[in-house]
């Protein structure tokens, strides 16, 4: 199973319809979806308006791959549940996000080299096969929190106030 | 110390857990945007408020209401907070009030700090930015939530 989520508020209905329109290529593998205030009519895909944290952690868990907007609780998600993960950034010139600090998340990500990157529509396909034929595998694994440095200046700056 | 700790559904929220071990020693209290989030932190108190971005100034006064009336109710000692919008404000009423308040831009802002980040910067006790090209002597770099 591939889960595809857009986050939980504005629609990103470019993905939607490339991933719903890729689905019948995708032999054997259904397509859940989170499609948040989506208007594109969904043929393919079972889809759901919001995820609740407990039934989106269980959909995470059970997918094969995630695709997903270049947002950081899809990022992040991935990451934490060790899912490969293949994400196209909402654009301002499509309407998608008030300005393009998806793509600067996006870039950022890539050149980690802990995500796949669709820039485009386009390339949505090649990355999908790509990820589908090599393995499957996550590409960075996380701790279970942030940094001990951000953690500890954190705390240390609390405590400083007792 | 009892904390607020604070940041609107989806990836700010997600951002704000990782550091959960910075004040879990703490008496805390979370607050978010949608109702479902308190799953993920079902030992602590919770509290929800309508969400809003700059774009509706209607429902940006609603929820300042919300926040103003909940730092009333909670009166934290440390607010903080990973945004976006109801984050910047309890920063803003809290510094005002008294409260120790910490900003903790998303690392989604990888090229500039977000807006809300720059007015945070005003009021907040600290800053920091998630990014190492971001760090000013005002804006604190300590690593990420990623590590």
């Amino acid at each position: 199973m591939i889960f595809l989520t857009t986050g939980t508020q504005e629609p990103f209905d470019r993905l939607v319809k490339a991933m719903d329109d890729l689905c019948p290529m995708l032999k054997g593998k259904n397509i859940v979806a989170q499609v948040a205030n989506s208007a594109y009519k969904v043929r393919h895909m079972e889809t759901y308006n919001f995820l609740e944290p407990e039934d989106f952690n269980r959909l995470f868990q059970d997918a094969e791959l995630i695709v997903g907007h270049a947002g950081m609780g899809t990022i992040i998600s991935a990451l934490m549940n060790e899912k490969p993960l293949l994400i196209m950034p909402r654009l301002s010139r499509y309407g998608e996000h008030r300005n393009d600090h998806q793509l600067a998340t996006a870039k950022a990500f890539d050149r980690l080299k802990y995500v796949r990157v669709a820039y485009e529509v386009k390339d949505l396909n090649l990355q999908l096969e790509h990820m589908i034929k090599g393995n499957l595998r996550s590409m960075h694994q996380l701790k279970n929190y942030a940094s001990d440095e951000l953690i500890n200046s954190v705390r240390h700056y609390i405590h400083s106030l007792i | 110390m009892r904390v607020l700790a604070i940041a609107s559904a989806g990836g700010h929220w997600v951002q704000l857990l990782r550091l959960l071990p910075a004040f879990e020693e703490n008496e805390i209290v979370f607050v978010s945007t949608h109702k479902s989030f308190s799953q993920t932190v079902k030992n602590c108190p919770f509290y929800v408020i309508p969400d809003a971005n700059r774009w509706n100034k209607l429902k940006l006064l609603k929820v300042c209401f919300c926040v103003l009336g909940l730092l009333y109710i909670i009166k934290p000692d440390v607010i903080i907070t990973t945004g976006a919008a109801p984050g910047l404000m309890a920063v803003i009423a809290g510094r005002l009030l008294g409260a120790k308040t910490i900003w903790i831009d998303s690392i989604a802002n990888v090229e500039k700090l977000s807006l809300s980040g720059r007015i945070a910067l005003l009021f907040a006790n600290r800053t920091y930015t998630q990014w190492p090209d971001l760090a000013t002597s005002k804006i604190k770099y300590k690593g990420s939530v990623i590590g």
